[in-house]
């Protein structure tokens, strides 16, 4: 339907070509046809939103150099994931912000510094070009903030019914600091268990933000590029085992995937764990449990108990890490299991969910 | 089953209908009023009130008096273990 | 949050378990047996798995998970039939979140959705209603479903359409009775249960009275009860009273939301939309007389069991599921044959697997620490390889 990965991100470092307008409202299948309708398109939305110096002119491909990425670590970190959200505009975000936190974060939960995301989008004909403008220089916008670079990217437009709007494919690449060792396989008992804030925001202002249920709330996405405060983390606390950002699934398959990853139990306190009121509010009038709701700016970070305080510390000074706390320990009883001393003071296990969580209304 | 959640009757939206927004930890919806209305009650009477809401209606409203008599009651059966540990207490010294 | 925190105190219910725990004590049939109480209602079942309640009982109390599940005690014909009419040409289908999983037996509504049916998940049948004034070309189905709590709600909704004089609508009763199942819960042969906590919320629409049957004809005690925590070990409490004093009464734990009476708007929208079905089929319990609630004729217009024409198959119950002898009571979820092998959450063969509130999903899913661990753990960190979320399902 359109060129093949046509490398975006052009222009010399001296001086910006003239760049290409779309003049038109909508996206048509024009846009993805290869021609000038679709060079214009590509220069409207993603060249004017991305300029960067490092990468080339267009090219199929980006090029870098392995000196300048050694200087940031010993190994390279890829990644890729794909977006498709329904609203693609939601209180705190859009899908633009989402597909570059969520492969910055992928990145840095890895110990990566992230350096650079490919951006492949696939639009449905008849989205809005402002629509698509806006989304391209969120995309740009928080790119800045994560302090990487698109570098390449795709576009590809499909008949109406095809896709649902507008769906992102971001890859990034980072390099890994030396030295640093974090494993799913690694926790172990007596570590701690820390999220750096509420959870479920974002879980419960997509589900709000369908108006499906007809909920009037002010409820915002917790959307965010972590790079920084992992950054913070590993530096005050080296021997962190592992951290992975509790994204679909919740918190709940987070810490399932850590004790059956390091054949270790789990022991979770349920008054610990954030959760903002009003989420609380949202997930009671609708049956769901808050820890299964998807998160876009939270971690969860298995720390060496003689680090735990620093680790705290170092998390509660970042703005996106001021609600830090442990929630919990890993302990060898139970292997493979999560348990959690609910706020009642009884006891269960916490599972992983099975498909997908829907109201429990009856 | 039969999920019902309490919450605070904040605004009459529709008074013919019987609608009104309902506010639970500061999410609001529109539910139904008919089952809670009556001669005692006129609808105009109902904000501020707290009911319990299923699928949209307001099914009961909210005893607040017989609700504090519940938790004294567990409160009081507290205070008598409290006052019996102080007697053994007191009786081993 | 007013009326839902102050329920769930840690130092109350401690104080409460401890209560418990003296009256046990006092009782002499725990001596040689454990006590047997049933909580009726599916939100009940939700609560006690949710919060660990079990996990503070003492072992002389056995919490049996009755049938108040509307998802869990649907049988798969109904939910065959709900996929007829939703893969009808211009049918917008609409039901509560819970019972898009259910499975039929060829797929469940999610699947059917999947397939391009317009299933849609509602907060209200009020949503469902408005779709259909929004969509005056479609057809708009309501899948009616639940015990006497939700039976104001869609009856009102009934009737709001006629008065609005919206002919695209109609509701698909399976409308299920509280006081039956019981009824038929406490004459099978076998059942062992000494007391019931009662639904609270079936119980703020249908007032006390009718349980009186349970005190007077069976001689157990029946407590009505809240759904917080606290409430749920307050009821508990309250049936033990009663044990150990030898009584069988009828009481009201929740009297800050159910009324001696129940709801008298509620009472009479019901009894102007609905009329008794002469039987109703359970799943898992099978067919018990005036079980269920249809459309009286006088609304038969918004009746999609009279307006779409459905498979109305029965649907037996897989012969191996042994949901009929838990719901009584008789045995536990674990003790099943089935229990984590052929009957998991994700693929449940039996009713009780099939909801999250049912019985053995919520053993599945939540445990008891100490009595499910060792079942379910068999293998986990032995380092096979296996996931043991595998294990979880297929102990």
């Amino acid at each position: 339907m359109s060129g093949e990965g046509e490398g975006k991100g052009a222009k010399g470092a001296a001086q910006r070509r003239k760049l290409g307008k779309v003049d038109i409202p909508t996206v048509t299948m024009a846009h993805g046809g290869g021609g000038k309708a679709m060079h214009d398109f590509i220069d409207d939305l993603f060249v004017d939103a991305f300029y960067n110096e490092p990468l080339a002119p267009l090219e199929d491909q980006a090029r870098f150099s392995i000196d300048a990425l050694a200087r940031y670590g010993d190994r390279l970190a890829f990644t890729t994931d794909s977006y498709v959200v329904s609203p693609l505009e939601f209180p705190g975000g859009d899908i633009g912000k989402l597909a570059i936190c969520g492969t910055v974060n992928d990145l840095a939960v890895g110990g990566a510094t992230p350096l650079y995301l490919s951006c492949a989008v696939i639009v449905e004909e008849g989205v809005s070009v402002d629509l698509m403008r806006k989304v391209a220089r969120s995309m740009a916008a928080t790119a800045v903030e994560a302090g990487v670079e698109v570098v390449t990217g795709d576009t590809k437009v499909v008949e109406r019914g095809a896709c649902d709007k507008l769906f992102i494919n971001t890859a990034g690449i980072g390099v890994i600091r030396a030295g640093v060792k974090l494993g799913v396989e690694l926790a172990q008992p007596d570590d701690l268990v820390i999220v750096n804030g509420v959870l479920g925001d974002h879980g419960a202002t997509i589900l709000n933000a369908r108006g499906d249920m007809k909920l009037d709330t002010e409820i915002f996405s917790d959307c965010a590029p972590l790079h920084g405060l992992i950054g913070a983390l590993l530096e005050a606390a080296p021997n962190t085992r592992f951290i992975r950002d509790a994204t679909r699934g919740g918190l709940a398959t987070v810490l399932n995937e850590i004790a059956r990853g390091s054949e270790v139990g789990i022991e979770i306190r349920e008054g610990q764990i954030p959760i903002r009121a009003v989420v609380r509010g949202f997930c009671e009038l609708l049956g769901l449990d808050p820890l299964y709701l998807a998160n876009e700016g939270k971690i969860v970070c298995v720390v060496a108990k003689d680090e735990a305080e620093a680790a705290l510390a170092a998390l509660r000074a970042h703005p996106y890490g001021k609600d830090s706390v442990a929630i919990g320990h890993v302990t060898d009883e139970r292997p493979g299991r999560v348990v959690m001393t609910t706020v009642l003071g009884g006891r269960r296990i916490v599972d992983t969910l099975v498909g997908e969580q829907l109201p429990r209304i009856c | 089953m039969c999920l019902g959640i309490p919450g605070q009757i904040v605004e009459i939206t529709n008074t013919a209908d019987k609608l009104a927004k309902v506010e639970v930890a500061g999410v609001k919806r529109e539910i139904n009023l008919v089952c809670i209305v009556d001669e005692d009650h006129s609808i105009e009477s109902c904000v501020g009130d707290w009911v319990l809401v299923h699928v949209g209606f307001a099914m009961s409203r909210i005893d607040a008096a017989e609700a504090a008599a519940t938790l004294e009651l567990l409160h009081a059966l507290g205070e008598v273990d409290e006052e019996l540990d102080a007697m053994r207490g007191s009786g081993q010294t | 949050m007013k009326y839902v925190d102050e329920f769930r105190d840690p130092e109350k219910a401690q104080t409460l378990v401890e209560k418990i725990r003296a009256l046990v004590d006092q009782i002499d049939a725990c001596k040689s047996r454990p006590l047997y109480i049933m909580e009726v209602c599916g939100g009940h079942t939700h609560a006690i798995f949710r919060y660990g309640i079990e996990s503070m009982l003492p072992e002389e109390i056995e919490l049996v998970h009755g049938p108040g599940c509307p998802v869990c005690v649907l049988p798969m014909g109904r939910v065959d039939d709900c996929v007829a009419i939703a893969e009808t040409p211009k049918v917008i289908f609409t039901t509560f979140g819970d019972a898009m999983r259910v499975p039929g037996s060829s797929k469940s509504l999610l699947e059917a959705k999947a397939g391009g049916a317009d299933v849609r998940m509602v907060y209200s049948p009020l949503d469902s209603l408005s779709l259909a004034r929004d969509n005056p070309d479609k057809e708009v189905v309501f899948f009616g479903l639940g015990f006497e709590t939700t039976m104001p709600s869609t009856a009102l909704t009934v009737l709001q359409a006629e008065a609005e004089g919206i002919e695209n609508f109609s509701l698909f009763c399976n409308h299920i009775t509280i006081i039956p199942a019981i009824k038929a819960i406490l004459d099978a042969p076998g059942v062992q249960i000494d007391g019931f906590l009662g639904p609270g919320h079936v119980s703020m629409v249908i007032g006390n009275a009718p349980y009186d049957f349970v005190a007077d004809q069976y001689d157990r005690p029946l407590v009505v009860t809240g759904f917080e925590p606290l409430d749920i070990l307050h009821g508990i409490w309250m049936v033990l009273e009663q044990l150990a004093s030898g009584e069988a009464r009828i009481e009201n734990q929740y009297s800050r939301v159910v009324p001696d009476e129940g709801n008298g708007p509620a009472l009479e929208a019901i009894a102007k939309v609905f009329e008794l079905r002469e039987f109703f089929e359970w799943r898992g319990l099978g067919s018990i007389d005036h079980s269920g609630v249809k459309m009286r004729e006088a609304y038969a217009k918004y009746d999609a069991e009279r307006k779409f024409s459905v498979p109305d198959l029965v649907i037996a119950d897989p012969k191996a599921c042994q949901c009929g002898e838990v719901l009584k009571g008789v045995i536990k979820p674990y003790d099943c044959k089935l229990f984590g092998n052929d009957c998991t959450p994700e693929t449940p063969m039996g009713a009780l697997m099939v909801s999250s509130e049912g019985a053995c999903a919520a053993y599945s899913r939540y445990g008891r620490v100490e009595k499910l661990v060792p079942l379910l753990g068999r293998g986990a960190g032995t380092g096979t390889g296996k996931a043991p979320q595998a294990e979880v399902e297929a102990p």
